[in-house]
């Protein structure tokens, strides 16, 4: 774990506290590739995280000394692969795969200095998306994977992952652990899958990064409505993996879809907290910079073919509300009929119900709850409150005020976000009003 | 957070592109940085930008309005290129800045400046001013 940087300015001036955070910050940029390429070596995540956390320390002692390094990623691999040694060599090489690794890393040894930064430089980003890879392993759980990649690859401590989750540190930590001995168990390798494999693993890693982004967008519970931290982590998750896979075109659509969906992040929510649908939010605090870059990213997926993937089609649908200046300009007819593809490429109950939205905007609440009344006996949506919410919201716009009014405060009482759930309570006591 | 890193001008940035060979060099070097910043997920947008000689600067005072042609002088005050980031916090940007190759031939400098950020305007960004905000949103929509 990183020592705060206050610990440090108790023991020692505020010359010593700057460099010390300056040599975090270094360490920060080149941790996750330090630990892809360790665990690369170990096979062993717990092990490559401790002899990652080794380097730091050799680092806050010599850097003081010796400056910066030009290549402070391959120097602080260095350090960490003469500590790995160090411990082989201590512990008995009883197994095979002691002997090997210590066997490859001896070998190493023997190579030039610039032969070694060589082969410790990751152009590619080939070890980083290894790592990425392996803590998005299908053989985790969903939570056990999103928590072990913001460790790992975010950087996250457990205590800032337990946070971001609200959730408590010993939980996380263990689901962290369960996580990590599952890799081990499954003998999970470091690498990037090729050709079909890849093709089947991309979608948990997409999974967990969109998982991570929810969970800040849509925070679930608690008191606030977003979490802006979480949705950043994702964001640059997809920016790495987008720069890593340029030409994975549901990398690109994920990332389009986050760009796009944050860049409303700051009209989400209303001064007081509470929250905004999209169709009254203040379009001037749109970010358009994320927006350019979310249409940038999906102009590319276009380019590459794969309009047609369930993230790019999500992402376009995030798209015609960007493109629309005023809600009333919003393209109700496209967003419909994306929902329709979407509703074939990626079934599911939610999008059913959002597609039941779009079509009430496109072509009036009969239409919407036409299709809403198809899925209300779905298992999935039953204590699901953006059914009950939609449902009165057909029903307002149909003047059936009463049933509108039972149905919000059916939305209300399922959801457990408490701003939510103030909106959608004021949206029943205004059913009622007149 | 978002941070803008402005690449600050000097004597020679303002006559214009260097020498070819040289320019080539600082291309290579840059393009390699850039990559880094992708792969990251640091680099949000960055553009280089031409010698102030091609710039205007429209000066007010009151209800004046003056337009002066470049170039401008103090070619150190000025801005050569910028790109904005999305890191972390300062310490990041600063490691990030460090490992920068050095955008011009000679001594030169990089300037970090956060963004605001929409908490830091509070008290600033009252009920009102939202609905001013809306309300020119439209207009600009209808026009």
């Amino acid at each position: 774990m990183l020592a705060s940087p206050a610990s440090f300015a108790d023991k020692a001036g505020m010359a010593a506290d700057d460099t010390h955070r300056a040599i975090e910050a270094v360490f920060r940029i080149e941790r996750a590739r330090l630990i892809a390429g360790l665990a690369r070596i170990v096979r062993d995540v717990d092990r490559a995280e401790e002899l990652a956390q080794d380097a730091l320390l050799v680092a806050l002692t010599e850097w003081p000394k010796i400056g910066v390094p030009a290549n402070p990623g391959a120097w602080l691999m260095a350090a960490a692969k003469r500590r790995a040694i160090d411990g082989i060599r201590h512990t008995t090489m009883q197994s095979r795969k002691h002997a090997e690794i210590a066997r490859e890393l001896d070998e190493e040894q023997g190579m030039s200095a610039e032969a070694m930064e060589a082969a410790l430089d990751d152009p590619l980003g080939d070890e980083l998306l290894g790592l990425i890879f392996a803590a998005c392993h299908p053989v985790i759980g969903a939570e056990g994977r999103a928590a072990l990649t913001l460790r790992l690859v975010g950087g996250l401590t457990v205590e800032e992952i337990a946070r971001a989750f609200l959730s408590n540190d010993a939980a996380i930590a263990a689901r962290i652990t369960r996580a990590k001995k599952a890799i081990a168990k499954a003998g999970v390798a470091f690498e990037v899958p090729r050709g079909a494999e890849l093709a089947a693993r991309l979608p948990s890693v997409l999974e967990v990064v969109y998982l991570i982004f929810n969970e800040g967008y849509a925070a679930t519970a608690g008191p606030s409505l977003v979490r802006p931290p979480l949705c950043a982590e994702a964001q640059r998750l997809g920016r790495i993996l987008a720069g890593l896979m340029p030409e994975e075109a549901e990398v690109l659509g994920l990332l389009a879809l986050m760009e796009i969906q944050a860049s409303r992040l700051a009209a989400r929510a209303g001064p007081d907290g509470r929250f905004v649908p999209l169709t009254e939010q203040n379009r001037a605090c749109w970010d358009q910079l994320l927006i350019r870059r979310g249409l940038n990213a999906l102009q590319r997926v276009e380019a590459l073919g794969g309009a047609g993937g369930p993230y790019a089609l999500q992402a376009a649908l995030a798209a015609c509300h960007a493109r629309a200046r005023r809600a009333e300009d919003t393209d109700w007819r496209r967003i419909a009929a994306l929902y329709d593809r979407l509703g074939q490429v990626m079934p599911s109950p939610v999008v059913e119900l959002n597609r039941a939205v779009a079509h009430s905007m496109a072509f009036g609440p009969e239409a919407g709850l036409k299709l809403v009344d198809t899925i209300a006996d779905a298992a999935a949506l039953r204590n699901y409150a953006p059914l009950p919410a939609a449902r009165g919201d057909f029903l307002l716009r149909a003047g059936r005020k009463a049933e509108a009014k039972g149905a919000f405060e059916a939305a209300a009482a399922l959801s457990a976000n408490e701003r939510e759930r103030d909106w959608l309570l004021a949206r029943a006591a205004a059913c009622g009003a007149d | 957070m978002r941070v803008m890193v402005f690449v600050k001008a000097t004597e020679d940035s303002e006559k214009g592109l260097g020498p070819v060979e040289e320019m080539k060099e600082m291309f290579d070097a840059m393009g390699k940085f850039n990559e880094e910043l992708v792969n990251a997920g640091v680099m949000v947008a960055g553009d280089g930008l031409k010698p102030s000689s091609h710039g205007k600067r429209i000066h007010f005072d009151g209800p004046s309005r003056t337009v002066i042609d470049g170039p401008f002088a103090e070619a150190r005050e000025l801005v050569a290129g910028y790109w904005i980031w999305e890191v972390k916090d300062m310490d990041e940007a600063v490691a990030w800045a460090k490992r920068c190759p050095n955008p011009m031939m000679g001594p030169s400098d990089l300037e970090i400046r956060p963004f605001y950020e929409m908490e830091d305007f509070g008290e600033v960004l009252t009920p009102e001013t939202t609905e001013r905000y809306e309300r020119l949103t439209d207009k600009m929509a209808s026009e």
